[in-house]
């Protein structure tokens, strides 16, 4: 392999996981707490088609982004109340958001298929971007790729060193007891639905304005629901999730390094990996049980009575 | 404001009435979308509910479309009844479809009375080997079933267009990523003239009564509903939790693989690269509107079908997205979760709200 490729493949493997990297952070924060949302591809493709209809017509791509990521918290919301407020099965009511998100999006965006859009650009930043291996990787992207490293590493710091990180935690490990000490439990579920739901349909954003800047329907192709994979991939750890997130943007194009090898596969069997991987992955981390009883937030999935 | 109180003991007829008032929620909020597309709600929901079966082709692919959702959601019920969230019925109906189609095209020219016996089987086969392979994951691996479903969802539906573009294409096509058109022995019977609804639903409703017997009748039955409520329950009473875990998802994938290969034998007649507008994830809200009972899902597999017609029409007649089918199916299946809360608990509205004391 020469280093042109190597360049190429690391370059978009980054890319690739980005998406995937920005709904893993959000739903990590949100499971967390104690929910799962299982409404993560739903949320992902609201957000590409808000995000991609409001560039189109505004021309502004930041425009686009904040659309983006409103119509995930809206989405989010839709979900927080059936099983906040409501109590409603999370695993049903995530994938209602999902059926939801997925018929929605593509009514709403059924005009605008095939229209183009200019996306983002990538920024090459001097010096660093010309670091052999990963500096075209990490260093010749866009600014939500930019954006994505710093979300990581702030909420990296969020739950290493900071109340609030540790707020969400209590609430998502023993909801009775932070109840008990006096923590609003609710409403810190609400905010952490809410931020998945941000950073879903930012996601979404950056698939119809970044990565392929059109929008077609059921463009997300599955991802929301290999981001799912990912957060247990990552035992819930964020820096794991980034690991994770690359990883799987690399499987994602492993095709690319198959042409530049000149190796020739339908392109109906490569696109099979990612799914084929998130299995494997799936299969490697929950054989053993003790480990996901371990990180698993012990609430997670199971609504809070308050006890008065 | 409004308070909700929890109920003495859950209310025994909200569980029938709620899967109503849900449909009449998505009715109502129907009616407010179209007039805000600034269509005519009354003539829109007329256009939905009852143009689609107002003759005797639409009452037979009526017929034609709630045979597989049917097959899907009996599926499902019992897959859900044991607590195993089967999210795959969409790729386990890909996979009959396929591997029936793989046979059938070998015998193009046969007039063999085994050969629609034959398709059928393999489809069947496939679609529980598909389920199978997530039952081995949870039971062996333990990996969550919910994500093993949908990525084999995924892979069934990439295998697929791989061979219809591919090793199953019509020699003799001009190259259109079709197969070649099945023998009429490998079709199934129609059931009238001048309609498309054939053998399947007749397949379909047996298949109701045979899930019915399982679960209010068998033992077996009893111990995949004990499961799902109350797995410690289960294990105290010495069933084998794998076993029904595979049992749950092999009868669901079998189910779903029939659904499949009645379509391809069925209307369709032959591999094309859409054989399913969605039938296998519709039938996840037809069973929980089901309420998971076989008489359930048969009538709420009636109104899905009559919901894809709907979408149909309203393409037609007012120019709108098919995707409406899928967005009302989504609102269905969450104001069916928002109605089923009144099971357990009550509505109050208070006057104002309750002075606190600290």
């Amino acid at each position: 392999m020469d280093i042109e490729l190597v360049n190429n493949v690391l370059q978009a493997a980054v890319r690739t996981g980005t998406p995937l990297l920005l709904v893993a952070l959000g739903e990590t924060v949100a499971e967390k707490s104690g929910v799962l949302n299982l409404g993560q591809e739903g949320m992902l493709l609201v957000g590409a088609v808000m995000g991609f209809i409001v560039t189109l017509t505004t021309g502004s791509l930041m425009l686009g982004f904040m659309a983006a990521m409103l119509a995930g918290v809206l989405m989010s919301m839709l979900f927080g109340v059936l099983v906040l407020k409501l109590n409603a099965n999370q695993y049903a009511t995530g994938l209602a958001l999902t059926i939801f998100g997925t018929g929605l999006s593509a009514f709403i965006g059924a005009g605008y298929v095939g229209q183009p859009v200019t996306g983002l650009e990538p920024i090459a930043i001097p010096l660093l971007s010309d670091i052999p291996i990963v500096g075209s990787a990490l260093f010749n992207q866009d600014l939500m790729v930019y954006l994505s490293f710093v979300a990581t590493a702030v909420l990296f710091w969020f739950f290493k060193s900071t109340r609030g990180g540790l707020i969400v935690k209590a609430v998502g490990e023993s909801p009775d007891s932070a109840n008990a000490i006096g923590l609003p439990v609710l409403p810190t579920r609400y905010l952490a639905v809410a931020f998945g739901g941000a950073m879903a349909g930012v996601a979404g954003g950056y698939l119809s304005l970044a990565y392929t800047p059109l929008w077609a329907e059921n463009m997300s192709a599955g991802r929301g629901w290999i981001a799912l994979a990912l957060v247990v991939f990552a035992s819930w750890r964020i820096e794991r999730v980034m690991l994770g997130a690359y990883l799987f943007g690399l499987a994602s194009i492993l095709h690319l390094v198959a042409q530049g090898l000149g190796f020739s596969f339908s392109p109906n069997l490569l696109a099979m990996l990612p799914y084929v991987a998130t299995i494997l992955v799936l299969v490697m981390l929950s054989s053993n049980p003790a480990r996901n009883k371990l990180y698993a937030p012990v609430s997670l999935g199971q609504p809070f009575f308050k006890s008065t | 404001m409004i308070k909700m109180e929890p109920r003495q003991e859950s209310s025994p007829w909200m569980p029938y009435v709620s899967p109503l008032l849900a449909g009449g929620l998505t009715l109502i909020t129907g009616a407010i979308l179209f007039a805000a597309l600034g269509q005519d709600p009354i003539f829109a929901l007329k256009t939905v509910l009852i143009t689609p079966i107002s003759d005797a082709y639409g009452v037979g692919e009526l017929f034609v479309k709630a045979g597989p959702i049917l097959l899907c959601a009996l599926g499902l019920s019992v897959a859900y009844r044991a607590n195993v969230w089967n999210i795959g019925a969409e790729g386990q109906l890909l996979m009959g479809g396929l591997a029936g189609s793989a046979l059938a095209v070998q015998f193009t020219e046969s007039e063999g009375l085994w050969l629609l016996p034959a398709v059928l089987f393999f489809g069947i086969v496939a679609g529980m080997l598909w389920a199978a392979l997530a039952a081995l994951l949870k039971t062996r691996f333990n990996t969550n079933e919910i994500l093993t479903t949908i990525m084999l969802n995924y892979i069934a539906f990439n295998l697929l267009q791989y061979c219809v573009h591919g090793p199953l294409k019509d020699p003799h096509g001009f190259n259109f990523p079709e197969s070649a058109m099945f023998a009429d022995a490998a079709r199934l019977p129609l059931l009238m003239e001048d309609a498309r609804v054939h053998l399947g639903i007749i397949l379909a409703l047996v298949s109701a009564v045979a899930v019915w017997v399982l679960l209010g009748k068998s033992f077996l039955g009893y111990q995949i509903q004990v499961l799902g409520r109350d797995s410690r329950a289960a294990k105290m009473a010495g069933f084998k939790e794998k076993r029904l875990v595979w049992l749950a998802l092999v009868l669901s994938g079998g189910l779903a693989g029939l659904a499949g290969v009645g379509e391809v034998a069925g209307p369709i007649g032959q591999l094309v690269p859409q054989i399913s507008p969605g039938y296998g994830y519709a039938a996840i809200i037809v069973a929980f509107l089901g309420r998971l009972h076989p008489v359930g899902v048969t009538l709420a597999s009636i109104l899905m079908a009559l919901l894809f017609m709907g979408g149909e029409m309203v393409q037609i007649e007012l120019n709108l997205p098919l995707a409406l089918v899928g967005m009302f199916q989504g609102m269905l299946l969450f104001y069916l979760l928002a109605c089923d809360v009144l099971i357990l608990y009550r509505i109050r509205w208070v006057s104002k709200p309750a002075v606190q004391t600290a």
